[in-house]
């Protein structure tokens, strides 16, 4: 095995590029593990970590540019105003030690449907760049997600950062598991709330082969929002119409049974979810952002 | 390949490392500080913590090359003395009665230190969570919570006075 440890970005392109089976390691939490099992050998290991630019980020008017490899302790501690759905998520990765390696770009790349940066990702509207030496790649989080722990990268690709619209309303983040700490998804659901678009946006995960979107749901719920003129009086968004986004949501699943829950189990889950999180988002868009932000 | 790092203050250099051996390993069977703790090699059992540069994360999940140049602090590198003078933390736990087989207490050692440095009157709350990436098989952790009050009540009470 050879550890190819760049310092700079176009170095870190160009051995990806030179191997291409070369595996990543950012974090760790997730390639060290494979590693340690044996379940993973790779030929190279590219080690991202002095690579100082993707530890920083950069918030512009519109979003913010996070760049790969910033832990998730980073995010909770420093970007919550502009990014409470991810800050929220990233409150459930793991366990401290957990949270001050693990990084959204490791996350994206793992690609898995339980990853918790996912349903923040999808619900906030995020854009994820990646770059090689043939050049830069701008990629809808949406179409990031190719299959079950399989992305849209290409072998000479790296995740140079995500570029995440900033909150323009309030954001929710609920993730069901057996305790508190350490616990990967059984499912998760992801809310905002965006009053500037008049649209609603959501995340699924754990639910379906990859993260996924639940767009009938969101479009249901714009345009009973509307309907009602709820998103310039403030009214209480109509019972009936939390129950069929909820329903909705419910409905965009297509998960399978497994060790950590059976299929109907995550189905009616993720209804009660997307409830909730509707409930505490609306919340907080009629108490003008007072409301204090929970997570269950 | 070579990797040359600084642990507990003093540079370290450890030789024939393998390219996918972890930060843990290195410690233990190379260097000779077997004080961190291998139980689960995958990051849930936290009895492997050390500081990373001033952070707490699993030894068990760096890779060794991402060592290189930093600094790391072990079990071995609380007691700031040596010679047998304890950290605070480390003899509140046993006043405590915080240890029982002691193979959880050097990563719980080491993230209860962390949280005193950073929060000197931590809540129960705070205590909770800090400590929410290690496990105890024996305990049943109430004791190890005693012990992290206690530090920081000797902290406050030191202080003080
Ligand atoms: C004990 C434990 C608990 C966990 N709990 C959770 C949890 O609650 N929720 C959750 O979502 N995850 C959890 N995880 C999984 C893991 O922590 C996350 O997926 C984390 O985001 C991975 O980030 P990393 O930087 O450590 O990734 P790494 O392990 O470094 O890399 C992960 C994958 O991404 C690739 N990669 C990394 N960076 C890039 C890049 N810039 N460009 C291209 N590819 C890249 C790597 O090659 C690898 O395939 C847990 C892991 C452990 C060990
Ligand atoms: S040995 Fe590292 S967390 Fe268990
Ligand atoms: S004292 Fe035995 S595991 Fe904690």
């Amino acid at each position: 095995m050879d550890f190819l440890r760049p310092t700079g970005w176009e170095e870190a392109l160009a051995l990806k590029a030179e191997h291409p089976t070369a595996v990543p390691i950012a974090g760790g939490t997730d390639v060290m593990v494979e590693i340690n099992f044996d379940h993973r050998r790779p030929q190279q290991l590219l080690d991202l970590t002095r690579i100082g630019e993707l530890r920083t980020w950069e918030t512009g008017e519109e979003s913010v540019r996070l760049g790969a490899a910033v832990p998730y302790a980073r995010i909770i501690g420093q970007l919550r105003t502009e990014l409470p759905g991810l800050a929220l998520a990233a409150r459930t990765v793991g366990s401290p030690q957990i949270r001050n390696r693990g990084t959204v770009g490791g996350n994206l790349g793992a690609a898995s449907p339980a990853g918790d940066a996912h349903p923040a990702l999808l619900a906030a509207g995020a854009v994820v760049e990646a770059g090689s030496v043939r050049g830069t790649r701008m990629i809808p989080v949406d179409s990031f997600y190719t299959g079950v722990k399989r992305n849209a990268l290409a072998p000479d690709e790296l995740i140079r950062a995500v570029h995440i619209q900033r909150a323009d309303g309030p954001q929710q983040f609920s993730k069901v598991g057996t305790r508190n700490a350490m616990v990967i998804a059984v499912c998760a659901f992801g809310l905002a709330l965006h009053p500037r678009t008049r649209t609603v946006r959501t995340g699924i995960g754990s639910a379906a082969p990859t993260p996924v979107r639940a767009v009938a749901a969101e479009e249901f719920l714009a345009a009973a929002l509307e309907e009602g003129r709820c998103w310039d009086t403030g009214r209480p968004v109509p019972p009936s119409a939390a129950r069929q986004f909820a329903e909705l949501a419910s409905g965009a699943c297509s998960p399978i049974d497994d060790v950590r829950g059976s299929a109907a189990y995550r189905r009616r889950a993720v209804g009660v979810m997307a409830r909730r999180t509707l409930d505490w988002a609306w919340h907080e868009y009629r108490t003008d952002g007072d409301g204090v932000q929970q997570c269950a | 390949m070579r990797v040359n790092f600084t642990v507990n203050g003093r540079p370290q250099q450890a030789d024939d490392v393998w390219e996918g051996e972890s930060l843990l390993y290195v410690l233990r069977e190379r260097l000779g500080l077997p004080g961190s703790k291998n139980a689960c090699e995958q990051g849930e059992c936290g009895s492997c913590t050390v500081r990373l540069d001033g952070v707490p994360v699993c030894a068990c999940l760096v890779a060794a090359g991402q060592a290189e140049g930093r600094e790391v602090v072990t079990v071995e590198g609380l007691a700031a003395g040596g010679q047998g003078e304890l950290a605070p933390v480390q003899q509140a736990f046993i006043d405590a009665g915080a240890v029982q087989c002691g193979f959880c207490t050097p990563g719980l050692l080491v993230v209860a230190d962390d949280l005193l440095a950073h929060t000197p009157q931590p809540s129960d709350a705070d205590i909770r969570e800090a400590l929410s990436g290690n496990l105890c098989r024996c305990t049943g952790y109430e004791k190890i919570l005693d012990a992290v009050r206690l530090a920081a009540a000797r902290a406050g009470a030191g202080q003080e006075g």
